[in-house]
């Protein structure tokens, strides 16, 4: 499994109001709370977003509500991973549960900036910024979450009688 | 190695002598809770499961409170759904509006959550239970949709960190600057993945209201759970509403915590989030007078909705009028506590003052509905978030205080001291 595209950069504390406001979650439809995703910390995100590419920031992602509409809208707004030096907890257990790959690797935010081109490697937790060439070691994904994120999330892997 | 009081509790639903930090369980629930924001994405996944039904009809909760009664035609497809669900599945504890309270103050008013429980909640702030010594934390959608169908969840065993309280409030201090000050010392991400455990001489001085605002409050800090001990305060709250029989637990003697944090309670003084980050604190003498001018002044939620918080806004505003270019709403957190606030006469001070009282609801908390904030304005809140748009307009500010800082704010029309408001 593999994910390669552009960087999108933030910073520490970016919490799940910025990465979908309360006033759109009177929906839950995937491509509409998408539309909305990070709008106000990054008018250009929803813009500029392709399929593949890649987030990255600092501490604690996704802190703040347990609403699984921020994973969700980062996910169908195309992000293929998101890399964080921490996430909040809630956010951690609801990406890998809609099956948003999601690596914590301090060095690796430390080596990337927006606009770098950097692809992953989840079964070895490899991160490789291909615009400097830097190579970052991150936890790979034990195999049942490797499972679980393609079979799209936990639901889909509960159906394909995983356990 | 002995064990945290959190970790007794999920050992214990987990059918364990033991367990430690880090440790991965599948563990029994007694309660699975969900909202109308929350709750159509999990029944959405439960459709997935192919199961028939609930684990227990039960052990489900169904609270439609952020955007009802009803804000929109979306709002309202969404609370249908979860009506649809309910009455499909003949779940017990769905709660309309008419019976609706936000979900945070109606589970444990209701008896459904009480010491000893293992509870999740597809809503973040489902950690307030802590108050009465349950292990309760939020998940998402998912880990709801999971729970009803199966009645377990998996958990990651959190250490913990230990807040030794002594002492007691001084006038007009309470719960929500406590943990207005925890986590103005310890961030935003100060607990992440871990348990805040409240214990020490001082936890007898604190009001259940009081824990249950500052258990509330334990996601700011990023804790999975906050809890304190079932003391006689616990247990009196508990005769009066819990369904079963509380079931106590306590942490090891040689219990480990990743550290221990003293806390004098007659130190703590009157404490206000700044925008745009709960850690952003300030205690009231470090604000200038008339420094924060302010526009909105909202009291409730599932954070300050509580009945002594509504007494203690009502102490400072009788017979006094709020400033003219301010607008206070407040929000009792359920309908017991509406008419408990109402009998009492507590409306007739916020009406006579200036201030409208609403239905419950969370609206004005999550900037849903009711109360929003235009460009440039300013609200103080007695709720728990102050992130940016959180309230309104992305260039809106929300200022976190307590119910006695947030009536004086309203009456003196910038942020101020509460014992200044009643002296002057
Ligand atoms: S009052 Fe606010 S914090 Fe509490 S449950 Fe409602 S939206 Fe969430």
């Amino acid at each position: 499994m593999q994910a390669k595209g552009t960087v999108f950069r933030y910073g520490d504390n970016v919490d799940t109001d910025v990465i979908i406001p309360a006033r759109y979650l009177n929906t839950s439809n995937h491509k509409e709370l998408a539309s909305h995703c990070m709008e106000d910390i990054d008018q250009n995100f929803i813009k500029q977003v392709k399929e593949g590419d890649i987030m990255v920031a600092d501490k604690n992602f996704g802190c703040g509500s347990s609403r699984e509409h921020a994973p969700i809208a980062i996910k169908e707004s195309g992000i293929s991973c998101v890399i964080a030096r921490t996430f909040a907890r809630i956010f951690y257990r609801n990406s890998i549960n809609i099956g948003l790959p999601i690596l914590e690797c301090p060095e690796a935010c430390d080596g990337i900036k927006a606009g770098d081109v950097v692809s992953v490697d989840f079964t070895t937790g490899k991160i490789t910024n291909e615009t400097t060439g830097a190579v970052y070691q991150s936890e790979p994904f034990p195999e049942f979450m490797q499972n679980l994120i393609e079979a799209g999330g936990l639901a889909g892997y509960i159906a394909k009688g995983g356990k | 190695m002995g064990m945290t009081m959190s970790q007794k509790i999920l050992a214990h639903h987990a059918n364990l002598e033991s367990v430690r930090a880090g440790q991965l369980i599948m563990a029994d629930l007694d309660m699975v809770l969900g909202n109308d924001i929350t709750a159509p994405v999990a029944i959405n996944e439960f459709g997935k499961f192919g199961k028939e039904t609930v684990f227990d009809k039960d052990k489900v909760a169904l609270v439609p409170d952020h955007f009802s009664p009803n804000k929109d035609i979306k709002a309202a497809e969404q609370c249908k759904a979860v009506r649809c669900f309910a009455n499909d599945h003949d779940i017990t504890n769905y709660f309309d509006v008419g019976q609706m309270g936000i979900e945070h103050a109606l589970l444990p008013e209701k008896g459904l959550v009480g010491a000893g429980d293992l509870v999740i909640g597809a809503d973040s702030h489902t950690c307030t239970y802590g108050a009465l010594g349950a292990f309760s934390t939020g998940v998402g959608s998912t880990d709801m949709a999971c729970g009803m169908a199966t009645g377990q969840a998996w958990f990651k065993v959190p250490s913990a960190i230990k807040f030794n309280l002594t002492g007691s409030f001084s006038k007009h201090v309470s719960g929500k600057d406590l943990i207005l000050h925890i986590i103005g010392m310890i961030g935003v991400d100060g607990a992440l993945y871990q348990s805040m455990e409240f214990v020490g001489p001082g936890v007898k001085n604190l009001t259940i209201d009081d824990r249950f605002t500052i258990a509330n409050m334990a996601i700011e800090a990023g804790a999975k759970n906050g809890i304190f001990p079932v003391d006689e305060v616990a247990l009196e709250y508990m005769k009066e509403h819990y369904k079963k029989e509380p079931r106590i637990y306590e942490a090891d003697s040689d219990a480990v915590y990743d550290r221990v944090i003293d806390i004098d309670l007659s130190k703590v003084k009157s404490t206000i989030s700044f925008p745009h980050l709960p850690s952003n604190t300030r205690t009231i003498d470090e604000i200038g007078e008339g420094e924060v001018k302010i526009d909105q002044v909202v009291i409730g939620s599932c954070t300050n909705g509580h009945i002594s918080d509504l007494r203690q806004a009502a102490a400072i505003l009788k017979g006094k009028k709020i400033a003219k270019h301010v607008r206070a709403l407040i929000f009792p957190a359920t309908q017991e506590i509406w008419k408990q606030a109402m009998h009492e006469g507590l409306f007739d001070i916020f009406v006579d003052s200036g201030c409208a009282v609403s239905t419950p609801t969370c609206g004005p908390c999550l900037g849903g509905h009711m109360g929003i904030l235009a460009e440039g304005e300013r609200a103080v809140s007695t709720t728990n978030r102050n992130f940016v748009g959180r309230m309104g307009h992305v260039k809106s500010e929300v200022y976190l205080a307590s119910p006695a800082v947030a009536a004086a704010s309203a009456v003196a029309g910038y942020i101020a001291d509460p014992a200044k408001v009643m002296e002057g």
